[in-house]
C-alpha cells in the first residue's frame, strides 16, 4: 500500500515548523514517528497535501523535572520514555504504560506527542495522561496555551487543537515510583487494548482511574473514584467502573462484555496500586 | 526528492517520491531483497531493518525519513552479502534451526540484533517479549527463541528451564516448557 502523493517538508527548527503549519493549516499534517499517520495514509484514509516532518527536532525531545511536574517534549519516543530514569522515579505509571504500546520496533519510532495528538480512544497513552491529569502544551505563531487533558479531547480522533497549533509538550505531576497500576487486556501481545485501566495515586492521595476504549474519548472512572473517596472497598468501588461509559462494539467484544471487563480490570488495578 | 542514505556501510542516493516507503527504497531502488514485505501494516515485522542501529518496520517509515541516516539490512550483517553466516545471530539461527520457510527470518534476525544490542543479558522471557513485533507462521517460535538466546551467549536449555520454573504458575497443565528440570 502506498500513500497518495504529497509534498514533504523537514523544517530545521520548531519555529520553522510552526511557520509552515501556520501557512498551510488544514492542508498540512504533522509527521513525527509516523506510526499512526503512515498507516492511515497507506490506507488512504488520510491524504494530506503537505507532510511536515518534526521527527528530528531535538527541541521536542526531552524529559525533565520542572517544579512539581515532569515536562516531556512531544517528540520524545516511546523507547526513551520506557528507559527514562527520571520517569521511573517521578512518574512510573508512564513508562509502564508505554512499555505496552505496540512492539519494540514501534516504540523505536512512535512519540508521546504523536499518540496524544492522534487521540485514538483505544490508545494507551491518552488514558494514562488523563489518569495523571496531565497538561497539553500547544504552540502556534499566535502564542502558547496550556490545556488540561480533561478538556483536550472532543471526540474520536479529535481535540481542541487548532490546525495551526503544534502539540509541543506534555506535563505530568510527580506522582512517584509507586501507587500505580496498568491493567491492559489484549488478545495478542502487541495489540490494541480491548479494555485497559490505568490507576495512579495523586499527590493528594486520591486514586485516579483512566479507562482505555470505553468511549469515544479516554474516560475517567468517576463513580469508582468517588466511591473510593467515600471510603468504599476496592471491590465495591470497582463494580461501578462502567458507569457513564459508552464502550464500542467490534470483533473483540460487545459493549456488555467491555462493561464487565472494565470492572474486573479496575479491581485488579486498584489492588495492584494499593501494593 | 533526493535522499542520501548509508545502507550497509555504502553511500546510496536516489531521487524518490516522498511517499516511497523505506522498504520499497531498499528492495526496488537498491535491489536489496532480503527485506521482505509481509503484512504491510506494521504488524508482522518481516520488513524489520535497523535505522541508526535500532530495529524499525520499514513498511512504516518513509525513505525521506531515513535521509542522511544509516540503515542496516540483513545483507549488511557480517558475510551475509556473500552468502556466509558470519554474524552471531545468523550463525545461531542456523545452529538452532530457527527457521522453516524463511520468510520472517530477515526481520527476526534484525529484530534480534537490535534486541541483543539493547539488552545483552537476555532471559527467555525478554526474548519472547522482545520479538512480539515479529510473526512466524511455521516454527511456533521455539527454535527462534533458542537461537536468539544462543546469539546472546546464553545456554538455551538453562534459560528455558529457568523460565519453566518461574512460569509454572501461568503454564497450562501438560504444556511443553522446554527441557523442564533437566
Amino acid at each position: 500500500m502506498i500513500p497518495v502523493g504529497f509534498d514533504y517538508q523537514r523544517p530545521e527548527s520548531l519555529d520553522a515548523a510552526l511557520a509552515l503549519l501556520a501557512e498551510h493549516g488544514e492542508d498540512a499534517t504533522v509527521l513525527a514517528g509516523g506510526h499512526s499517520l503512515l498507516p492511515v495514509m497507506k490506507l488512504r484514509l488520510a491524504a494530506p497535501e503537505i507532510v511536515i516532518d518534526i521527527g528530528r527536532l531535538a527541541e521536542l525531545n526531552y524529559i525533565r523535572v520542572d517544579g512539581d511536574e515532569v515536562a516531556i517534549g512531544a517528540g520524545t519516543r516511546y523507547r526513551d520514555i520506557v528507559i527514562s530514569d527520571v520517569l521511573a522515579k517521578e512518574c512510573a505509571l508512564l513508562p509502564a504504560v508505554t512499555r505496552t504500546v505496540g512492539d519494540p520496533q514501534v516504540r523505536h519510532r512512535g512519540t508521546l506527542g504523536g499518540a496524544l495528538a492522534h487521540g485514538d480512544p483505544a490508545g494507551d497513552l491518552p488514558a494514562a495522561i488523563l489518569a495523571l491529569e496531565g497538561t497539553i502544551v500547544l504552540r502556534s505563531p499566535r502564542g502558547e496555551r496550556k490545556v488540561p487533558i480533561t478538556e483536550f479531547y472532543t471526540g474520536v480522533f479529535s481535540s481542541v487543537k487548532e490546525p495551526d497549533e503544534l502539540l509541543v509538550e506534555i506535563r505530568v505531576p510527580r506522582t512517584g515510583a509507586t501507587g500505580w497500576a496498568y491493567e491492559k487486556f489484549t488478545r495478542r501481545s502487541n495489540d490494541w487494548a480491548i479494555v485497559a485501566v490505568a490507576v495512579v495515586t495523586a499527590p493528594d492521595g486520591a486514586r485516579r482511574i483512566g479507562l482505555v476504549n470505553m468511549g469515544s474519548t479516554p474516560l475517567r472512572a468517576k463513580a469508582t473514584e468517588a466511591a473510593l473517596a467515600e471510603g468504599k472497598s476496592i471491590e465495591e468501588a470497582a463494580a461501578l467502573a462502567a458507569e457513564g461509559t459508552e464502550p464500542p462494539a467490534d470483533n473483540a467484544g460487545t459493549p456488555e462484555y467491555r462493561r464487565h471487563l472494565v470492572t474486573v480490570l479496575t479491581r485488579r488495578a486498584l489492588q495492584t496500586a494499593a501494593g | 526528492m533526493k535522499v542520501e542514505i548509508t545502507v550497509n556501510g555504502e553511500h546510496t542516493s536516489h531521487d524518490v517520491e516522498p511517499r516511497t516507503l523505506l522498504a520499497h527504497y531498499l528492495r526496488e531502488n537498491l535491489g536489496l531483497k532480503a527485506t521482505n514485505i509481509g503484512c504491510d501494516t506494521t504488524s508482522c515485522g518481516a520488513c524489520t531493518v535497523l535505522v541508526d542501529g535500532e530495529a524499525v518496520k520499514s513498511c512504516t517509515v518513509l525513505a525521506v525519513q531515513a535521509d542522511q541516516q544509516t540503515v542496516t539490512t540483513m545483507e549488511g550483517l557480517d558475510g551475509a552479502a556473500k552468502g556466509e553466516l558470519g554474524h552471531p545471530v545468523t550463525k545461531a539461527f542456523r545452529q538452532e534451526h530457527g527457521l522453516q520457510c524463511g520468510f520472517c527470518t530477515p526481520g527476526m534476525v534484525m529484530a534480534a540484533v537490535s534486541l541483543i544490542e539493547e539488552n545483552p543479558d537476555l532471559t527467555e522471557k525478554d526474548v519472547r517479549e522482545g520479538l512480539e513485533g515479529n510473526l512466524c507462521r511455521c516454527t511456533g517460535y521455539h527454535n527462534i527463541v533458542r537461537a536468539v538466546l544462543v546469539a546472546a551467549g546464553k545456554d538455551p536449555d538453562a534459560a528455558q528451564a529457568a523460565e519453566a520454573v518461574s512460569d509454572e504458575r501461568t503454564t497450562a497443565p501438560g504444556f511443553s516448557t522446554g527441557e523442564g528440570d533437566k
